[in-house]
């Protein structure tokens, strides 16, 4: 019992940390410490990110093998807290200018991230759904903070429906595969998926899938998507498109190799089938969008259908070249939005593409780092985008999916032209009011640390800071 | 006739397509958006409670527990951001949540 609860050490140091929190801002009523709480958690999530990191070593299972403590769910968790903490504290600023800075902000984010980081241990399918559940609830009600609009509730609305549509899909899906099984413990499933599952397996597995494809914000589950990110607030956005992306990316590795290892074949061309759809459908729709918030989303649904890709692959290094992609995918999008955050005129904040005209003739210093971010979104060499699809391309070259990595490709050539339309307008653009001067050092170090991240990473020293070691340990205790 | 598995798998998957069309189908009023998605749930937990009895395990009966608690909670969100909703646009038609186009 207590080597178990040891086990799960972190999250309930998170929890509890939350719920103290939450219950000491709402006796005080005191919006005023929401600052000092964002800060607080950023610094709380960051301890645990580093006692993660440097305590954990082999693979522990708590509860008859529902929680996992390996070294997959170690990598993810430390991305996790570690991209959490980012957004928290590069957002402060802009929620306290437009007066959404509560306390409740903070702590949401902590429970999400709590979700999250079950999410990506989880050995069972009810400590899966429980830990969706508890990063989806949050994050229905953090679309939604900005309760006195009718954009963000009705973000908060969209999100929400369609969000429980996907856990109803889901937890079907894992009704049928316990019903075929006989058990919901992954190792379970695991016995009784080998080589010629049970239709009624099978089944359960596609609606499992589908439930997960909408988490990632796969094709053709992805219509939330643009929305969400528009109507949220641009902090609430900026997380969105971070953090529970890469954990609903380590739980479908988590589900797709522990508990339907032994039927690849099946999931294979379902994944090749969202991750092209998805690459191209992202490619293709972001280019009539003139706003940045619905453009990232976009966006997010290309650099989603090329992590699929690596897990198409059904290999080792395919989920280790997925991991490689999606926490170069974080670094880069906590830099974009953190240029989007300081966007804004007369106070107000601006998402229109063609208010970057000129950028660079006044903020020269802040439009190379955005160049430098885009340029890498898009794939450019030597930048460190170019590596992530390296990876999944090769994995999906080496697992004999040829037609995939050709169409990766064609889509990241279509892909380019939207993020260098708007390096364009950066420096061609046509004159026009220039956008107010962001003197945020939280903003500006962000974007700073991103764009030298992304820009320096592929020289030979530093070799992309070791993390295709470790995402390759990580991937080694997932799949054997 | 005995009533096996096979009917509780039929009357669930019902359900669960009768909830899928309620929210795709549906052009008039959140709260019917708010129902189908409770029928989806329901029809899970039927399948559940069936796999368990019919397979003699108790695990199936705890899922449905944590069903129906997770799917109270999400009520309750719904609900409130509903509220809030209702609140700024003064409608809760489902036409009518189209600020955004998607």
């Amino acid at each position: 019992m207590y080597a178990d609860l040891n086990v799960i050490l972190p999250e309930i140091i998170l929890s509890v940390y939350a719920i103290l929190a939450l219950l000491y801002a709402v006796y005080t009523r005191r919006d005023e410490m929401a600052g000092t709480l964002v800060w607080l958690t950023a610094a709380v999530l960051t301890v645990v990110a580093i006692w993660i990191g440097i305590n954990g070593d082999g693979a522990r299972s708590a509860f008859d093998g529902m929680f996992h403590d390996d070294g997959f769910s170690r990598f993810s968790k430390v991305a996790i807290l570690v991209s959490t903490a980012a957004i928290l504290v590069s957002g402060q600023e802009y929620m306290e200018r437009h007066g959404i800075l509560k306390f409740e902000y903070p702590l949401l984010v902590a429970i999400a991230a709590v979700g999250m980081m079950l999410m990506v241990s989880a050995g069972d399918l009810m400590a899966l759904y429980m830990g969706l559940e508890l990063q989806s609830l949050s994050l229905y009600v953090l679309a939604a903070l900005r309760r006195d609009s009718v954009r963000s509730t009705e973000a908060g609305l969209k999100y929400f429906v369609l969000g429980a549509l996907s856990s109803g899909l889901f937890l079907y899906g894992a009704s049928l595969t316990y019903g075929y099984a006989g058990t919901t413990l992954f190792a379970g499933i695991m016995d009784a998926a080998q080589h010629q599952a049970p239709l009624g397996l099978l089944f359960g597995l596609v609606f499992v899938i589908a439930g997960l494809a909408f988490k990632v914000s796969a094709v053709p589950f992805h219509m939330w998507t643009p929305d969400v990110y528009e109507g949220a607030p641009t902090p609430v956005t900026a997380f969105f498109a971070t953090a529970p992306k890469l954990a609903a990316m380590g739980l479908f590795a988590r589900v797709v190799h522990d508990a339907y290892g032994g039927i690849a074949g099946d999931w294979q061309q379902v994944l090749a089938a969202l991750s092209v759809l998805s690459m191209f459908l992202g490619a293709i729709a972001a280019i009539g969008q003139r706003n940045v918030k619905r453009l990232m989303a976009y966006s997010s649904i290309a650099h989603m259908g090329f992590a699929l890709m690596g897990l198409a692959a059904g290999t080792a290094f395919g989920v280790q070249a997925m991991l490689i992609y999606m926490v170069i995918y974080l670094t880069m999008n906590i830099g974009t939005f953190a240029v989007i955050l300081s966007m804004g005129r007369d106070g107000n904040p601006v998402t229109d593409i063609e208010s970057l005209n000129q950028y660079a003739s006044y903020a020269p210093g802040k439009a190379l780092a955005v160049l430098v971010l885009f340029f890498s979104l898009a794939g450019v060499p030597p930048l460190l985008g170019f590596f992530g699809k390296l990876y999944v391309l090769r994995a999906a070259y080496d697992a004999g999916l040829v037609w995939l990595a050709v169409a990766g490709v064609v889509a990241s050539v279509i892909g380019a032209f939207y993020y260098l339309r708007i390096v364009y307008y950066m420096y061609f653009g046509e004159e026009g009011d220039e956008l107010d001067a962001d003197r945020s050092a939280v903003l500006l170090s962000v974007l700073a640390v991103c764009a030298a991240l992304t820009g320096l990473a592929w020289l030979p020293g530093l070799n992309l800071f070791g993390i295709e070691v470790l995402a390759q340990a990580a991937a080694a205790t997932l799949v054997n | 006739m005995a009533i096996g598995l096979e009917h509780y798998l039929t009357v669930a998957a019902a359900l669960f397509v009768i909830g899928i069309f309620g929210i795709f189908l549906n052009r008039k009023n959140v709260i019917i958006l708010l129902m189908s998605i409770e029928l989806m749930l329901l029809s899970v937990n039927i399948n559940l409670v069936a796999f368990s009895s019919f397979l003699g395990d108790l695990v199936g009966q705890v899922f449905t527990l944590f069903v129906l608690t997770v799917a109270a909670a999400e009520a309750a969100i719904g609900l409130a951001i509903l509220v809030c909703f209702f609140r700024n646009s003064g409608t809760i038609a489902v036409e009518d949540i189209n600020v955004m186009k998607g």
